[in-house]
């Protein structure tokens, strides 16, 4: 249980998707300029990523890795087939977007209202495609595991796009020099946060 | 890969244009330029941020990385341009995922076989070419509704706009986070000996986003159209 907390907290702050790896930049910035949006496209982020994390994982061990598939037979003990991960990791992600699309339109058709754009614009963004490497390279031990770093960097993501939302909903108050206006100083700010949450590497976990 | 194609394509290209558009047509010649300055994929079209700022610390693997996202728009481009008749709306989506994936496994194997150790250096991010928006974004918005030879220059324009950002920001990262540049030492040792001392700031992430920012403002105070309203 432990060690799932520790994961979760560590995923979330230390090895945020956005301020560590810059995972995801370009929904984030393209989709942050008032906060309301911000939290449909970051719901939808963490939904999407707790499914395909492991989903992949789940992939990766029983047919990716060099010897997942000797369960077929010892025959097949040797094949390799990592070269494929990439293709089978996003090709997965965008049916699962397509999958989740469906489900969430026939059974909760309020949260389709709020999350509906948002939905297919998933598919491209690198912080699901990035969960998913990150998970492969990672190695974890079990499905649980997987599933539960896919949720933490969902929330990671989600909490760095609000925050980034809300301070560029008061900015349009300051008078910010011409040529900073809109994306340099968004790029700038979330620097400045980025080294702010520098300061949670000091945890030892 | 991009550039062998090249001279083979030319004759049978230049027979089936009927309109007879000299091939580097002052059209032609904008799609390379226009993306360096007015129309740069990262600080305007902001599209393919993630990778420009996570490999960003040292020249080499920004180098690698600008050359394999050039090879993958170009096939990309080419690709897509071709099937463009072909793909259903509806699809189009997932066959340019499935184009763009490909090409992206043939970079990442060559990089594997040849380059072993900026391999290792860029682990994830080959992969995140796949979802690099600059590559959809262009199919998207310029193969899906142009011919061939276009689509080409325009794969290889954008694609070159974006190494431009990457390798300036990484020139400065590194000569100011660790004195060197492409792994060779440039700032000479007395320097370090009068009590000059490297930013250790810069090698660390934010920085990358910080001087992206920087990059931005330098070029719209030079170039005032480009000015947002807020």
């Amino acid at each position: 249980m432990e060690a799932y907390v520790n994961l979760f907290v560590k995923s979330i702050f230390i090895e945020n998707m956005i301020f560590a790896y810059f995972l995801g930049m370009c929904s984030y910035l393209a989709v942050s300029k008032t906060v309301k949006t911000a939290v449909g496209l970051g719901a939808a982020v963490i939904f999407v990523l707790s499914i395909t994390v492991p989903i992949n994982f789940l992939l990766d061990t029983y047919l990716l890795k060099p010897g997942a598939l000797a369960w077929l037979g010892a025959e097949y003990a040797e094949l390799d087939l990592s070269f494929l991960s990439f293709i089978m990791f996003i090709a997965v992600i965008a049916s699962m977007v397509q999958l989740v699309e469906m489900i969430v339109e026939k059974f909760a058709p309020a949260l389709y209202g709020a999350l509906g754009i948002f939905l297919p614009l998933i598919a491209v963004n690198c912080a699901i495609l990035g969960g998913s490497l990150f998970m492969q390279q990672k190695d974890f031990a079990g499905v649980g595991e997987s599933a539960v770093y896919g949720f933490g960097s969902g929330i990671g993501w989600f909490l760095a796009i609000i925050a980034i939302a809300a301070i560029r909903e008061k900015i349009t108050y300051s008078n910010v020099p011409a040529p900073l206006r809109g994306l340099g100083i968004t790029f700038i700010i979330t620097g400045l946060m980025a080294i702010g949450f520098m300061s949670f590497m000091g945890i030892k976990l | 890969m991009a550039k062998e194609n090249q001279p083979t394509q030319k004759p049978t290209l230049f027979f089936v244009n009927k309109e007879k558009e000299p091939l580097f047509s002052k059209k032609n010649r904008a799609l390379l330029s226009d993306p360096m300055d007015d129309n740069n994929p990262i600080t305007v079209q902001v599209l393919g941020i993630c990778s420009a700022l996570a490999i960003t610390v040292q020249l080499k693997p920004a180098i690698v990385m600008s050359i394999s996202v050039m090879a993958v728009m170009a096939a990309s481009n080419v690709i897509i341009s071709l099937l463009r008749n072909l793909i259903p709306n509806r699809i189009r989506i997932i066959v340019q995922l499935v184009v763009v994936a490909a090409m992206v496994v043939l970079v990442d194997q060559v990089l594997k076989a040849f380059a072993y150790d900026v391999y290792k250096e860029l682990s994830i991010f080959i992969g995140l070419i796949i979802t690099n928006c600059i590559v959809m974004g262009r199919l998207e918005a310029f193969a899906l509704g142009n011919g061939v030879w276009k689509s080409f220059l325009d794969g290889i324009g954008n694609a070159a706009g974006y190494g431009f950002i990457l390798i300036a920001v990484a020139f400065f990262r590194e000569l100011l986070g660790s004195g060197k540049l492409m792994g060779i030492q440039v700032i000479p040792d007395v320097a370090y000996a009068m009590g000059y001392e490297n930013n250790g700031l810069m090698l660390l992430s934010p920085m990358a986003l910080i001087t992206v920012g920087i990059f931005i403002w330098i070029q719209r105070a030079r170039n005032r159209k480009l000015i947002e309203k807020n």
